[in-house]
């Protein structure tokens, strides 16, 4: 017999051991996320996936779907919410969409367009990063970077190379490479890596290779990202 | 870096042969287990001076694990250094009572004597001076760390003496034993600090609770496989603590009893075994108890240890002990060498067959956010600290997966003597809802700042009289985390049931400035984010930003409106308690003493926190620079 919960008033079946975003995305209802990804563990850093749940704020990629749940999500108060965690990341990194590779293939930049955010509302820190494109096949963008650790856990999980990994803490948390110089040129990554596959935003960028696709149209230029989710998930 | 390295050369750089020699020495005694790759760090830093690229290499070598992992567990704590920092590596605490009692004008002072800018390290690779957060010796501060190990009571003679000692390059091991002298301080003491106890005395006690059939028997199945419940002397140990109705005394007070049941109630997978942690990462600004206990009565907390593995079946045990506090670690280690020889701990406990269990002790390495259970526990597993998902909680899947209690230095000191006295003893002691005492770190405006053990119930109208405060303003319970309580609430109660406490007790006289306590508070929360969400993360330094920018006279009614939203989203979208509490001193201070925030209410509309003048203080710096044509006309007429 399979359960269900209530997701915004519309009844959920998940199986035993289910999160909520992954019952909900079964369900073809989308819930905002950044460093969730459907092949990997979740991490429930970015926050975006917070439901209410029971009247409880929550991150819907790690907790498990239970009979009867009450699951807020398309809330006005909720959206806010997920609004003011988007501006925090733009303005933590340094992000110009219009001069950006990834533009209209950003899982942050369409994030922000589903909801509804028109300015980054704080002061930008303007971080001093710095670009590493010592690899002969891809090119690091630090700037992007939104610390969701797919590519840590891609390249750890998947390929088995650790190639990737975080260090710092606080505001100062940042990607670091496995090479003793910092440089990517100097590890095993490969673009056939996982890792190279999973950015959701424009840090891990495949060299020689720019706005092959125009603006306009791209990935979210067809479709919003609540339609596109999931399915193809940084390709 | 390129050029201070050459410098550096002679203070800092071994040769990768003796790196390598002392990495292999430390890896080794570690049993070469990359779970105690914190400890690992700790002690190549201290033979090191710092953890060179070439100790990096060498790790990774004998343990098998990938940079990527070294290199983020070292990044993580503030105390481990992938650049060099100095032979000598001095520490200001930087609480808001070491900025009372004159740090600020101290640490001038030994950056101009040393000829070192602060934060940077000196030309000739001798030393650095930077600040650090609370070090625990509000008490007789100002206080700081010199290579981890702690000096208080510092003054401007003390400041000029260890100037002149790293001047000569004098060992730390031939300084003034009397400079690292740390007091105690027990103003009033209770039945924690005046008790008359002997080692092993609570075990034995503990032990005569099981009913005298099959004692042996039961109590070795119990202790070893944890049986739910109704055999032995571990039942009836959890009883006692139940019939106490102690609660935890790291803040949170979550009932003892219960998780320690949850705990042993849980299942244990092959090859598992139970865990006891002490929670001695007393990381609370204005918080230095543990401390207290852990000097003055070692064998009472790890006699409670004892008495919660009994309780729940556990055969390994540890403490973790913050990085300020490494002085303790030789004197503890030899209390814990001591019980192992008059077997109360290691093998058939007190003569029970299949009684084992034994204590390490793990050092921190400067983060606070360790001080929450679950990063703790990741801590001690050798990882960056950052706070778990929940559930599954500690008590069921910690450390290693493996059922784990957590609990605070002061909580297994009770459970010893409760386990000794009988629950019901204890339960007489203190509120309806608050059984037994708490022990206050007293500290801030008042003649006799130190500990002060009491019966819960205490008023804070009380507390302030004995310590000999007068004309005062505020007290900060709790530490930042807890609540700011001003003048007409003095007549509320310590407990569980009005202000809970994890014991700090900052007191502030009438000539303070609660804007600047508050802003202190945000900046210590700002650096101890651990980063992982991004409420906490980026969240905490907005907020530092907008306390900066009301301190510089930008301030307006719209960053009013903006504390509150972040406030509103940090407690909603937080991670961990870090976050959810970071807004607390703000708003406390908001609610209660907002003239101190009107008067930097200086602008009516929004004004951009973004000030030329200030932003050409660098360019002053570097050219030497102060006169009146070195600045821009001051806009908003804020102090700079």
């Amino acid at each position: 017999m399979s359960h269900t919960f209530t997701l915004d008033g519309k009844v959920i079946p998940f199986t035993e051991g289910q999160t909520i975003i992954q019952a909900a995305s079964a369900a073809g209802v989308f819930i905002p996320h950044l460093c969730y990804h459907p092949e990997f563990k979740a991490h429930g850093s970015c926050k975006l996936c917070t439901v209410k749940v029971n009247g409880r704020h929550t991150a819907s990629c790690t907790m498990r779907a239970a009979p009867g749940m009450v699951v807020e999500s398309e809330t006005e108060e909720i959206n806010a919410e997920r609004r003011a965690l988007t501006q925090m990341l733009f303005v933590e990194g340094n992000h110009f969409c219009p001069s950006c590779e990834k533009s209209g293939n950003c899982q942050l930049q369409a994030t922000a367009y589903h909801l509804g955010m028109m300015s980054p509302h704080y002061d930008h820190f303007f971080p001093n990063r710095a670009v590493d494109a010592s690899h002969p096949e891809v090119l690091l963008d630090f700037n992007r970077c939104i610390l969701c650790s797919l590519c840590v856990r891609a390249s750890r999980d998947v390929d088995g190379k650790n190639v990737f990994g975080l260090s710092g803490r606080g505001i100062k948390t940042h990607l670091i490479v496995n090479a003793k110089s910092g440089q990517l040129a100097d590890t095993d990554f490969s673009l056939a890596d996982k890792a190279a596959q999973v950015c959701p935003v424009g840090v891990i960028l495949k060299k020689r290779r720019g706005f092959a696709v125009p603006i306009g149209e791209r990935k979210y230029d067809q479709a919003p990202i609540s339609q596109t989710a999931d399915t193809t998930e940084g390709r | 870096m390129g050029c201070s390295r050459e410098v550096i050369v002679g203070f800092n750089e071994m040769h990768a042969e003796a790196v390598a020699g002392v990495v292999d020495r430390v890896v080794n005694r570690y049993r070469r287990d990359p779970t105690c790759m914190l400890q690992i760090l700790r002690e190549v830093q201290e033979a090191c001076d710092w953890i060179p690229p070439e100790a990096i290499d060498h790790l990774q070598a004998t343990l098998g694990v990938p940079r990527t992992k070294i290199e983020g567990v070292a990044g993580f704590y503030s105390f481990i250094y992938t650049e060099p920092r100095g032979k000598y590596r001095v520490l200001f605490s930087d609480n808001i009572t070491d900025r009372m009692q004159g740090n600020r004008a101290l640490m001038e002072r030994l950056c101009n004597s040393l000829w070192v800018e602060r934060g940077k390290v000196s030309e000739d690779g001798l030393v650095s001076v930077g600040k650090t957060a609370c070090t625990g010796l509000c008490d007789q501060g100002p206080g700081m760390l010199v290579n981890n190990y702690a000096i208080a009571g510092l003054s401007e003679q003390r400041i000029d003496e260890i100037a002149e000692l790293i001047r000569n390059k004098v060992p730390m091991a031939e300084w003034p034993p009397a400079f690292f002298k740390i007091q105690d301080n027990i103003r009033r003491a209770d039945i924690l600090l005046n008790a008359d106890f002997k080692p092993g005395e609570a075990l034995l006690a503990a032990r005569a609770r099981a009913p005298s059939d099959g004692l042996n028997a039961s109590n070795m199945r119990s202790w070893r496989e944890g049986l739910p419940s109704g055999i032995g002397g571990p039942a009836a140990t959890l009883d006692e603590i139940k019939r106490a109705g102690l609660r935890g005394r790291g803040g949170a007070g979550f009932t003892t009893g219960l998780k320690w049941e949850a705990c042993r109630n849980a299942q244990l997978k092959p090859g598992h075994q139970r865990i006891v942690v002490c929670n001695a990462d007393e990381g609370e600004p204005g918080t230095f108890k543990d401390r207290v206990l852990l000097s003055r009565c070692p064998d009472l907390v790890f006699e409670g240890m004892t008495v919660a593995a009994y309780a729940v079946g556990a055969t390994r045990g540890f403490v973790y002990l913050r990085g300020e506090y490494r002085y303790l670690l030789d004197h503890l280690n030899a209390v814990l060498a001591n019980r192992r020889r008059e077997n109360l701990l290691g093998k058939d406990i007190c003569g029970l067959p299949g009684a084992d269990f034994d204590i390490e002790i793990h050092v921190g390495a400067g983060a606070y956010v360790c001080g929450e259970e679950s990063a703790l526990i990741e801590s001690l597993e050798g990882k960056r600290g950052t706070p778990r998902n929940r559930p599954p909680f500690p008590v069921t899947n910690g450390y290693l997966d493996q059922p784990t209690i957590v609990n605070n230095v002061e909580t297994f000191a009770a459970a010893a003597l409760i386990a000794l006295n009988g629950g019901e003893w204890y339960a007489a002691i203190g509120t309806k809802h608050s059984a037994g005492t708490k022990i206050l770190s007293v500290s801030g405006d008042c003649e006799r700042p130190g500990i002060y053990e009491y019966p819960f119930g205490v008023s804070i109208r009380q507390v302030l009289e004995d310590c000999g405060a007068t004309d005062t303003q505020a007290v900060q319970v709790s530490g930042p985390s807890g609540i700011c309580v001003a003048e007409d609430e003095f007549d509320r109660i310590i407990g569980f049931e009005d202000i809970p406490t994890a014991g700090a007790f900052t007191v502030f006289n009438k000539t303070r400035d609660m804007f600047e306590v508050a802003r202190n508070y945000v900046h210590f929360f700002q650096h101890e984010s651990c980063g992982f969400c991004t409420p906490c993360r980026v969240g905490t330094s907005l907020l530092k930003n907008l306390m900066d920018k009301l301190h510089y006279g930008s301030g307006s009614p719209y960053d009013f409106a903006e504390i509150e939203k972040l406030n509103n989203l940090l407690q909603s979208m937080s991670h961990c308690g870090l976050g959810h509490t970071a807004c607390n001193p703000v708003l406390d201070t908001i609610a209660k003493f907002r003239p101190a925030y009107d008067k930097r209410m200086m602008q009516q509309d929004f004004t951009p926190a973004f000030n030329l003048d200030r932003a050409l203080s660098a360019a002053r710096q570097m050219t030497g620079r102060d006169d009146a044509a070195a600045h821009l006309e001051n806009e908003h007429g804020g102090q700079s």
